[in-house]
């Protein structure tokens, strides 16, 4: 990216970071527009890394008052009510995290990113959801999808002490570097319908466990008409019963979508694992950085992390025909 | 432990982090959401600029404050409930002894130093407290958990220390970029603008014997009505030129090395731009520490690697900017990556001698990374490495030792993973550190004096900053700066003594004891008397054995008797290193320890191959819950390190 110098400012606050990836990585990541709908730990997080990286613009959606459920894991809202008392959170963490990078522009948009028009999306290199329901976050994918220029897509989700992340780049060519030199590397990334779709019984055997929890909890939250995390212990019969459906419709045994992990799902309901958030906030903020900067392997195309066994693990969900 | 006994384990719980940087600020704002509620934190830093890409507690009003108060400060803002107390001091003060550690359920490490982490190592042996540990460089990271009696201390397996480069090396026979910023700032920046009464090395040549040319330090005297540029021709010609053409005389240095060129300012610059000033703005009213040679020459990207002209010009317009405009400096200056005028000149200077010894030029940008020994460091690693610690660290709470794990956070996925836990390794039962087994040290005893051993041995290898050193019931040695002036001069004497000459005499099977009484430290040293010694291989003279060495040794120590201080390193910037490339199987794993110069942050990188199995068979079949859910990696040590066994 020839032009515009870094200027003087710029070098000295981002030092340390252009000697991870270069002075041409940090003036795309300055050009870069982001998109965050849905605040909670893992995605404040997110906003927190990506405006220190120093990226263009960061835009906030999320209208919806501070709650108790809102504060967990939320280190943007100070916990005093005179200060955050009828203020939506997207206000009062944009309020923040412009603290932490005057050279961002970080912006609250008033709305919802579901009723947007796709024109909106088109101000935008990058949008991550998060909070919403799984037919949401298809909508938005595809609206991303369908537009001219690529918007890379990311879903975020944190339960109990696991999380998942959503990794779409559509078609994405970067130069990989190899022993010698670099060489040219195309993915084609699924969208998240297309992913989730893919016959259980042709994923590879130790797809992680996850996987499969989380798209039983999505599909149960979207048949009986729950807000994400809207759960309890009392609803575990009721997913057993849908786990058992799924996976006979799909020729998976039940022992890949073991009950404890959905139970340990259920009695979290809302509430997350405050340590897990900084994880999976980060892993989130490496991928978006590499995808605007174009320099290093991006994940595909899903990730998960679970306290219980520690483990932050890639899972390729797509058809391999397309690799 | 069900979810309520484990929030009143961390309610309950008293926290003592050390350090409040990268890894502190991500660390601190975490604890406090996770419902810490007693958090002391030591820093003794204060903020600076380039700080703030990452350590997002601070703004830049702050620079200049303690990192620990102003940590606490901001995050008490948001969680005003919790109890922080911070202390802008040095984790090795004698206040934070044993018994001030005692006091704490765990101890957080986010350190940047290999001293520092050796010293809160020993201290919380002592103390019997379980200490996290952790590090991070850019996008690789790692969370280690030390429990005594159950794993290994921090010192088990013994961290590279930092680098250090023969004195000849440096003042004769250059070969890597790195030879000649450390010639550039610990010499001729020295000699030019630092302690004058200092020794310095600047003229010692290989083969010269104790023959020091002296005479010539005059030269670095300016005179009344030596103008500037004169003045810097005259130092130019000299180091660049006449140095190396008496070096040249030596012809035994140069049998098979490449010859350097001499290299004469009149030969590389017109006549014209010798006398040029750069283009300074009278009025400019810029802080010291911003003048700048570069901008005034309208040289304006640090990441372009200028000529052997243009650096050249930097020197003299650098050197001219320090004479007219930070004249009260001279004479007193240290290095610091921080003052951009120091990071010109020695950028000039280390350039200039590279195209002498015909070694690759570098950028400012470069060499400002090496010369400054930076760590390059983003946010969304410290931000992982800090949740890692905090998961940690309940479970250190809740007692649940069976499931501690050392993660690793890394660039390139192994196995499907980019964040991989392993069970913690067992004590090495030959550790000094924790398990007190005798080392032994190989040394004349006829000719390596107390002075020897403890500079080299005690102080140096075994990290002992105030040690005793005794023979049986008889202290040869004290350290410390409370001492009595008579008895203090009774053990100076004694420094400068061969080991079989003190007054108990330290001969072949003699044992000593060496204590650090802060960091509750006691180690027992068998003599044995060896008469020669490789000169390369050793130059210490004295080899300390029953210490598992790591694979890669730092090469060579600096030596010499003329050196005032070892020459410290200053390391290949990280991304220039040769990692080692580690093949990552299932069932076992061979690992080493990469070969980077001092790694201020991680000890230990695991550059991993990509995954090459793509398991995709279909298989229906039941899982057996053990299958692949309790699958930890195993990693081997080298063969000759004790062996790990899974913890029972």
């Amino acid at each position: 990216m020839d032009g515009e110098e870094l200027t003087a400012q710029q070098t000295a606050l981002y030092d340390r970071q252009i000697r991870v990836w270069g002075v041409d990585a940090q003036k795309r990541l300055s050009k870069a527009q982001i998109l965050v709908s849905g605040l909670n730990g893992t995605s404040v997080e997110f906003c927190k890394n990506i405006v220190l990286a120093g990226v263009g613009s960061l835009t906030l959606m999320d209208d919806r008052l501070v709650t108790e459920d809102a504060l967990q894991a939320n280190f943007l809202i100070p916990r005093d009510e005179t200060v955050y008392s009828g203020r939506s959170l997207s206000e009062l963490c944009c309020e923040s995290l412009r603290d932490f990078n005057p050279m961002v522009r970080v912006l609250a948009e008033k709305g919802d990113l579901a009723q947007c028009e796709m024109e909106f999306l088109d101000k935008f290199d990058v949008v991550v959801v998060t909070g919403c329901s799984l037919k949401t976050k298809i909508e938005i994918n595809e609206k991303c999808r369908k537009r001219a220029k690529r918007i890379a897509f990311y879903a975020i989700e944190c339960r109990d002490s696991c999380g998942e992340i959503f990794v779409d780049l559509q078609n994405y060519t970067y130069a990989q570097k190899k022993s010698v030199g670099t060489a040219e590397c195309h993915l084609s990334y699924p969208s998240l319908e297309d992913a989730i779709l893919l016959p259980w019984r042709n994923l590879p055997r130790k797809v992680s466990k996850l996987y499969y929890a989380m798209r039983v909890i999505e599909k149960f939250e979207l048949s009986e008409g729950r807000n994400p995390g809207e759960l309890s212990n009392f609803d575990l019969p009721a997913v057993l019963k849908l786990r058992k459906e799924l996976c006979d419709a799909q020729s998976l045994n039940e022992s890949h979508v073991p009950e404890t992990l959905l139970e340990r799902i259920l009695v979290a309901g809302p509430m997350l694992y405050p340590p897990v958030c900084p994880i999976l906030g980060g892993i989130l903020g490496q991928e978006v950085i590499k995808a605007i900067s174009g320099k290093g392997d991006p994940l595909k195309n899903f990730f998960y992390f679970d306290a219980a066994d520690g483990k932050g693990v890639i899972e390729d969900i797509s058809n391999p025909s397309s690799i | 432990m069900d979810s309520d006994s484990k929030t009143e384990a961390i309610k309950r719980a008293k926290v003592l982090m050390v350090g409040a940087g990268g890894i502190g600020c991500e660390l601190l704002k975490t604890l406090a959401l996770s419902g810490f509620r007693d958090i002391h934190i030591i820093d003794m830093d204060t903020i600076e600029v380039s700080n703030l890409n990452r350590q997002f507690l601070f703004r830049q009003s702050h620079v200049g404050q303690s990192k620990a108060k102003v940590a606490r400060d901001v995050v008490l803002r948001f969680m005003p409930q919790i109890c922080i107390t911070p202390y802008h001091a040095n984790v090795k003060d004698p206040e934070f002894n044993v018994d001030f550690l005692k006091k704490f359920n765990v101890i957080l490490n986010g350190l940047d130093n290999l001293d520092a982490r050796r010293h809160v190592n020993r201290l919380c042996l002592a103390a019997e407290v379980p200490l996290v540990e952790s590090g991070t460089t850019g996008f690789l990271g790692q969370v280690t958990v030390h429990i005594k009696g159950r794993t290994e201390c921090y010192e088990c397996q013994p961290k590279p220390t930092p680098k250090t480069y023969p004195v000849c090396t440096i003042t004769s026979t250059p070969s890597k970029f790195v030879h000649c910023i450390v010639w550039a700032k610990d010499l001729l920046f020295a000699k030019l603008f630092g302690d004058r009464n200092q020794e310095n090395d600047l003229f010692v040549h290989t083969g010269d014997g104790s023959d020091s040319v002296k005479p010539t330090d005059d030269i670095f005297e300016r005179g009344l009505d030596e103008v500037p540029v004169q003045y810097g021709r005259k130092i130019y010609d000299h180091v660049f030129g006449y140095n190396i053409e008496v070096a040249l005389a030596n012809e035994e240095t140069w049998k098979n090395r490449r010859r350097p060129r001499p290299i004469f300012l009149g030969d590389v610059l017109p006549e014209k731009l010798i006398l040029q000033n750069g283009n300074l703005e009278k009025n400019c009213l810029t802080e010291d520490l911003s003048l700048s040679a570069m901008s005034s020459l309208g040289l304006n990207n640090p990441q372009e690697i200028w000529s052997l002209a243009e650096n050249s010009r930097l020197f003299l317009e650098a050197l001219r900017l320090f004479i007219e405009r930070r004249g009260k400096d001279i004479g007193s200056l240290t290095f610091d990556k921080d003052d951009q005028l120091a990071i010109e000149f020695v950028t000039a200077a280390a350039n200039i001698r590279a195209s002498s010894f015909g070694i690759p030029l570098h950028s400012l940008f470069d060499a400002k990374g090496i010369a400054g020994n930076i760590v390059h460091a983003v946010a969304t690693t410290n931000a992982i490495i800090a949740g890692l610690i905090v998961i940690e660290a309940i479970k250190v709470l809740e007692a649940d030792f069976q499931n501690c794990r050392m993660t690793y956070c890394l660039e390139h996925p192994c196995q499907k993973m980019l964040l991989m836990p392993v069970e913690p390794f067992e004590a090495n039962k030959s550790c000094y550190v924790c398990s007190e087994t005798p080392l032994l040290l190989e040394v004349n005893t006829q000719t390596s004096t107390l002075r020897d051993f403890v500079d080299k041995i005690v102080k140096n290898k075994l990290g002992m900053s105030f040690p005793l050193i005794m023979q049986g019931a008889i202290l040869i040695f004290e350290g410390g700066d409370d001492l009595e002036e008579d008895i203090a001069a009774n053990y100076a004497l004694n420094l400068d003594k061969v080991l079989t000459a003190l007054p108990a005499p330290v001969t072949s099977g003699s044992m000593l004891t060496v204590e650090d009484l802060q960091q509750e430290l006691s180690c027992h040293i068998n003599i044995k008397h060896r008469e020669e010694f490789d000169e390369e291989k050793e130059p210490d003279r004295m080899v300390l054995l029953g210490w598992t060495t790591p694979e890669k040794e730092s090469q060579g120590v600096s030596n010499g008797e003329n050196m005032a201080a070892a020459i410290p390193a200053a390391p290949e910037a990280i991304n220039k290193s040769e990692e080692v490339v580690v093949t990552a199987e299932i069932s076992r794993t061979k690992r080493k320890l990469s070969e980077m110069s001092e790694m201020t942050e991680v000890q230990e990188i695991f550059q991993i191959l990509p995954d090459t199995d793509a398991n995709n068979s279909m298989d229906p079949q039941e899982v057996e819950e053990n299958d692949y859910d309790n699958d930890l990696i195993v990693l081997d040590e080298n063969p000759e390190a004790s062996k790990k066994r899974r913890l029972q």
